[in-house]
């Protein structure tokens, strides 16, 4: 799958294209196919997010996960501060990311 | 230290203002973010992975304590409740706002302090070494020159668009604390004759081509100082390439075109340009040097110490240096817990230091290029009530330069050029070696890690380097040996195929095995591996 991702302008949090808005939790991410630079550019404009770009990904059982590392931990969060990641609670969310 | 004047203190005000304008228009979208981007790089605002990163500089590493209390306000105001302290001896703080940013540039304006030229391809923060002012070793404290160079390079209307980003370090003795050459101009302050002068080394640095600054000029007087390193930037401003960033350093100039011209183009420059418009009168020089006289010492203080308790004793001999002053020393608050971040600080933690600065260190303390905090005058009477303070905080660490005082950028966590985590193989390598006897048999042993090839954790510079790579989306990291950034700077060189995350700690076990095996007496690791050669430690990793 196609995810498109960036960081909210304002405050910089990492956020993923829902199909109709961005949200900061990549389990809310949709696959946009070939859609991702128009949507992009579209969203750019509307400056609710800052150099959004499209990522490679694929659907689990527990929601799109990003194929390259780099896009795990932003999804997540740093792996050497659990308490400051999306998942503080969850002592096994680092292993989602390796 | 230095303060502010009227001028300075409007300078910086004036850029605060200027940039809550240039923010106010990019959130109305009245400005791009292409149109944007080199405004907040030239106010140290980055984005990276998670959020924006504001680099705060703190010039030559010195700050006192009413400036180290605003760092920790900001950081619970506007972060997360802690920062990180870089190897160019700045602060980063890793979950900005952009709205935000402003409000963080006024207060740090109130205790004179700013984030100007902390990226952008201009004159960065000048370096120093962290003891200045207090190493019994230095000819003359370098702050007053480094200072010097500060305000010369401050918004320099010539240098602000060079071809890539430049740094200088400045240092006063012959031991090299601030990896001097391995800048783009590194400058040695020696005396001559009963005065002091500028030994100048061009063209070092690290990043992807890692070359050892060569002499250019045995001897600068400070009257000249600044039209002869205009001179050496005019040069590498007018030839160092811009059509590839990988190669606009300007380290790749003086390869291409060889020191000799380098230095022919340089002299050349230096003899047409009209000298009274760039140098400041011997007078202005005094002015900035009085900002860094000695404190008041007190001339009897006992020059010796209670050395019973044994814990106290062990950070006394690792961590505690000597200091100029009978009855003084320089105290280096390790930021390397096992197990903990290399160089980052809580904000509680960062309040205690600047009381501990105010109560027992004439209210200074000094950022290390090592992630370290140094107290440079403590009165040896107040060193165990010191190590109390900071034992009680989790402060107390005793293993300056041992293994676990690792160098490590921030990595794949946090920033967005990163290939690799830096920080999770630190804290493992930590982990490996916590036992202190093993790490002070070991010995001085300088483990420096990079999540990429920008070289941000000096692994060129390591006795032990790491470089964390991407190899087909799985980390990696390559073991380099036998680097220096001290006075016997040497270039680190890479063992063989990388190791995954777990072959890289144990990797590192193996080659410290192999220098306990193979030392004599006296020698450091580093030491070995020159005497006997990447072989035996190639054999041992890979067979």
């Amino acid at each position: 799958m196609k995810i498109l991702t960036g960081n909210d302008l304002g405050t910089g949090d990492v956020v993923w294209w829902t199909g109709s808005d961005w949200s900061r939790h990549i389990e809310d991410a949709s696959d946009v196919g070939d859609q991702g630079e128009a949507i992009a550019q579209a969203e750019e404009g509307a400056r609710r997010v800052n150099t959004p770009y499209v990522i490679d990904g694929e659907m689990t059982e527990t929601g799109p996960r990003p194929a390259h590392i780099k896009d795990r931990i932003r999804a997540l969060g740093p792996t050497i501060r659990p308490d400051l990641t999306l998942k503080p609670a969850d002592p096994e969310a680092g292993n989602w990311v390796i | 230290m230095y303060r502010y004047d009227q001028y300075d203190q409007n300078l910086v005000d004036t850029r605060v203002e200027e940039f809550r304008d240039q923010v106010e228009r990019r959130l109305s979208g009245a400005l791009t973010e292409d149109q944007f981007k080199p405004l907040r790089l030239m106010n140290g605002l980055y984005l990276q992975l998670h959020a924006y990163m504001l680099r705060v500089a703190i010039p030559y590493g010195t700050l006192d304590g009413r400036q180290m209390h605003m760092l920790a306000t900001i950081a619970r105001k506007y972060d997360r409740g802690y920062g990180h302290f870089t190897t160019r001896q700045n602060l980063q703080y890793n979950w900005i706002k952009l709205d935000d940013a402003p409000d963080i540039l006024a207060d740090l304006a109130t205790v004179e302090m700013h984030a100007i030229q902390t990226s952008g391809n201009c004159i960065r923060n000048i370096s120093s070494d962290q003891f200045a002012g207090a190493a019994a070793d230095e000819v003359t404290d370098p702050r007053p020159w480094a200072e010097l160079l500060r305000q010369w390079s401050s918004f320099h209307p010539e240098f602000t668009y060079l071809p890539r980003k430049f740094k200088f370090a400045v240092i006063a003795s012959d031991e090299d604390r601030a990896a001097m050459r391995l800048h783009d101009i590194g400058i040695q302050i020696v005396e001559r004759d009963g005065s002091f002068g500028a030994r100048i080394f061009a063209g070092g640095g690290m990043g992807r081509t890692p070359v050892i600054g060569k002499e250019i000029k045995d001897f600068v007087p400070v009257t000249n100082l600044l039209s002869y390193l205009e001179a050496c930037i005019r040069v590498y401003n007018r030839h160092g390439r811009r059509d590839n960033m990988y190669k606009a350093r300007i380290k790749i100039l003086i390869n291409a075109l060889g020191v000799e011209e380098y230095v022919r183009q340089v002299e050349a420059e230096y003899a047409a340009l009209d000298k009274q418009d760039i140098d400041p009168p011997l007078a202005e020089f005094e002015r900035i040097a009085a900002y860094f006289a000695p404190p008041a010492f007190e001339a009897d203080a006992p020059d010796t110490v209670d050395r019973s308790d044994p814990d106290f004793a062990l950070w006394l001999d690792q961590n505690v240096g000597q200091h100029k002053q009978p009855g003084y020393a320089m105290a280096t608050i390790s930021l390397k817990p096992v197990g903990g971040i290399p160089g980052d600080a809580s904000a509680d933690q960062m309040d205690l230091m600047a009381d501990l600065a105010e109560r027992y260190s004439f209210d200074e303390l000094r950022v290390t290029h090592a992630q370290n905090i140094v107290l440079p005058h403590v009165k040896k009477a107040d060193l165990y009530a010191l190590w109390q303070a900071l034992n009680q905080a989790g402060l107390a660490e005793a293993n300056l330069d041992l293994i676990s005082d690792i160098i490590a950028c921030p990595g794949l966590d946090y920033c967005s050029l990163a290939n690799a985590r830096s920080i999770p193989i630190a804290q493992k390598i930590a982990e490996r070696f916590a036992d202190a006897g093993r790490q002070r048999d070991l010995g001085e042993l300088k483990l420096k890690i990079s999540g990429c090839i920008n070289a941000c954790g000096h692994h060129h510079a390591g006795h032990i380097g790491i470089l964390g790579v991407d190899r087909k989306g799985t980390e990696n990291y390559q073991l380099l040996l036998g680097g220096s950034g001290a006075e016997d700077v040497s270039l680190a060189k890479i063992t063989g195929p990388g190791f995954d995350e777990a072959g890289i700690v144990d990797a590192v076990e193996t080659v410290t095995n192999v220098y306990l095996g193979a030392r004599e007496q006296g020698e450091r690791f580093v030491d070995t591996y020159r005497r006997v050669g990447m072989e035996p430690f190639k054999e041992a990793l890979y067979g």
